[in-house]
């Protein structure tokens, strides 16, 4: 059984959703990533998603456009998260999924990427901007290397597309709640339940739900219907407001608030 | 390196749908409307109705007598896109999405622009209509090219700038893409160039093919043959592929690109995306697989040109096809070389070329006087000059201070 599907599994006999924070490698810098990441995983992240900053992040709002504009300013390139997933995987069993935009990983080269994503202890990747019917060779080079692909599935999506998208995902699904780039919402949107509802029926494997999320009362909300709770903007923001070395603490103090609205009591 | 793929929408192995997964089902309603309206006989005849009676096609085929004895005596013929409402060949793609919306009920339209041609035909058909329009143009452009910002907010448009990133056209299309993925429902995103996720590439080039289809007769009627060459600039690409289209079975027929050389070489300096060792290689951008100035880790590189509407790290698939077969050549002109042609073209015949098209003018005085004596070649005149008078002012030291 892989580690997304343990993760899972061991959330729903807790009665609880999963946790799943977003970060931006390299924002505010790499050495701090790698504070943040571990604080996160201590402060009860299931899985973390590890943002690889790209030059035109046309699916993200302007807080994780900023931090990604900050990380390449350093030089940060995918690599580099690679080898950040190495130094979090020798410390944590946390679940370690890869949040991308498809460039650079075409650019890294597909078996290339899916051999050193799983050698520095990566458990899937999930490219922002690659549907399954363009996903060929890198859904191939990913099951040969055995690292999950998680696509996206949104409000949009007709229930034949749902199928595909569950079909070619492993380990989870990740659904988006609204339509719209990523960023701080106030509410979860209307139609999040029912595009949960709807890909219940395409697919067996876990749901998550992000875009917008940003409180424990809207965790809370969602892990109602959801098996897993994505926080990206909210969080990379409490990280941005925090000094440098404040910034550990700042995510997992923020972390903890949402954890325990994602019990579902 | 090429991703496999059987998808329609492909040029050999480029093009594709590379976007999130919000906007495929708004991709896949338009395809179906394109192809519906295509089918539709109705739609053919009001769109070539509008382009007659309210942009004025066709556009003449121009001989320029004194362009071609100072090449060689070489016959030099120019397509005049320039003489098109709201002056350039942008409007073509505008009426023919325009009535799309309208098949679709989006009525609200957004639209991204370099230079502000693409921005100014989008916020006049959207007059003609009645829409609601929004253009997004990034923050240095809307400084050099401040003529058309106005142009475009006195049609009733409003004009966002775009302040990341590189501040040009990529950065506009980023966020026109953010716009539409939130706003999908009621919205058409009207993108003014062969770029973008299927069936954009498509559409654009069939809205444009006119060019081409109107060159041909009009040449073959002039010359009783066809030209040896044609010659056209290329930013995202779509003057070019609504000119090179209809000659494409025409094998003899050489089809050149000119891409911008801006001011060197290097990777950061020009938007030249085939020039060896400029730092083009295949890669994804906003939706489609083509040849894109990247480094090494896949980050999209900054451009330059003198002209904003060449100032853009990719290029449209189907002239990534063309470049690969060998069927087009494309080459770079500089900033200073279309600053120079620009000047001739209005001295030797009276003509203001946008800066864009006075990239393939370069190219056209660099090789028609190497060609056989008795060739013909087709400059595409894609856009006139008015905009870029105050950077041509400024260039080419045209203000009263600057005479002495």
């Amino acid at each position: 059984m892989s580690r997304f599907a343990d993760i899972f599994a061991t959330a729903r006999r807790e009665h609880r959703a999963a946790l799943i924070p977003y970060l931006t490698v390299g924002d505010p810098s790499l050495a701090a990533s790698l504070e943040i990441a571990l604080a996160l995983a201590e402060a009860g992240a299931d899985i973390l998603e590890l943002g690889v900053p790209f030059s035109d992040p046309v699916a993200d709002g302007p807080v994780i456009q900023a931090a990604s504009q900050r990380a390449l300013a350093q030089g940060v390139r995918l690599a580099d998260a690679l080898e950040l997933a190495r130094q979090v995987r020798q410390r944590s069993p946390v679940g370690l999924l890869l949040f991308s935009y498809y460039n650079p990983i075409l650019q890294y080269g597909l078996e290339r990427f899916a051999r050193d994503a799983v050698a520095a202890g990566c458990d899937g990747v999930l490219a922002v901007d690659l549907i399954p019917e363009e996903a060929g060779a890198y859904r191939a080079a990913a099951e040969a290397a055995g690292l999950d692909t998680v696509f996206l599935a949104a409000p949009t999506s007709p229930d034949e597309r749902l199928a595909a998208i569950g079909a070619a995902s492993r380990g989870f699904v990740y659904t988006v709640s609204r339509l719209g780039v990523t960023g701080a919402r106030a509410t979860v949107a209307p139609g999040a339940k029912e595009l949960v509802e709807r890909l219940r029926r395409q697919t067996r494997l876990p749901i998550a739900l992000g875009f917008g999320i940003s409180q424990p009362v809207q965790a809370r909300a969602v892990a109602a219907f959801a098996d897993g709770v994505v926080v990206g903007t909210a969080l990379v923001e409490a990280i941005a407001r925090a000094p440098e070395a404040g910034a550990a603490a700042a995510g997992a103090a923020f972390l903890r608030g949402l954890r325990a609205a994602c019990e579902m009591g | 390196m090429s991703p496999a793929s059987t998808r329609p929408g492909r040029f050999g192995p480029y093009g594709g749908r590379y976007v999130p997964e919000t906007l495929v089902h708004p991709l896949e309603e338009l395809a179906a409307a394109y192809r519906e309206a295509k089918a539709d006989p109705s739609f053919g005849i009001e769109l070539e109705k509008l382009l007659r009676d309210y942009a004025g096609r066709p556009t003449p085929l121009t001989f320029a007598p004194r362009l071609s004895a100072a090449l060689g005596g070489r016959k030099v013929y120019l397509k005049r896109e320039d003489l098109l409402h709201t002056g350039a060949h942008k409007i073509n793609n505008c009426l023919g999405q325009v009535l799309l919306a309208q098949r679709m009920g989006k009525r609200r339209i957004i639209a991204e622009t370099g230079a502000g041609q693409h921005g100014v035909a989008t916020a006049t058909v959207c007059a003609r209509f009645g829409l609601e329009c929004v253009v997004y143009m990034g923050a240095e452009d809307m400084e050099r090219q401040a003529l058309n910002v106005a142009r475009m907010r006195l049609l009733g448009a409003e004009v966002r700038a775009v302040a990341s990133g590189s501040r040009t056209l990529k950065d506009a299309i980023n966020e026109a893409m953010r716009d539409w993925v939130a706003h999908c429902g009621d919205t058409h995103y009207l993108l003014g160039s062969v770029l973008g996720a299927d069936p954009y590439p498509t559409m654009v080039r069939d809205f444009h093919a006119c060019i081409g289809r109107e060159a041909r007769a009009q040449y073959l009627q002039a010359e009783g043959r066809l030209p040896e060459a044609l010659i056209a600039c290329v930013g995202g690409g779509s003057n070019a592929m609504g000119l090179f289209y209809a000659f494409l079975p025409d094998k003899q027929v050489k089809l050149i690109g000119v891409e911008a050389g801006g001011k060197g070489n290097e990777l950061g300096l020009h938007a030249a995306r085939f020039a060896p060792g400029g730092g083009g290689s295949p890669g994804v951008l906003q939706g489609t697989f083509s040849y894109v100035l990247q480094d090494a880790a896949g980050q999209i590189a900054l451009t330059h040109s003198i002209s904003a509407g060449l100032d853009y790290p990719s290029i449209g698939p189907e002239h990534a096809q063309l470049h690969d077969e060998g069927r087009a050549e494309y080459v770079a002109a500089s900033d200073a070389e279309a600053l120079a042609a620009c000047q001739t073209l209005a001295r030797l015949e009276g003509i203001i070329p946008a800066l864009e098209s006075a990239h393939a003018v370069a190219e056209a005085c660099r090789r028609v006087p190497r060609m056989a004596a008795d060739a013909g070649v087709i400059i595409n005149i894609s856009g006139r000059g008015d905009k870029d008078m105050g950077i041509l002012a400024r260039e080419l030291k045209l203000a009263d201070g600057d005479r002495g």
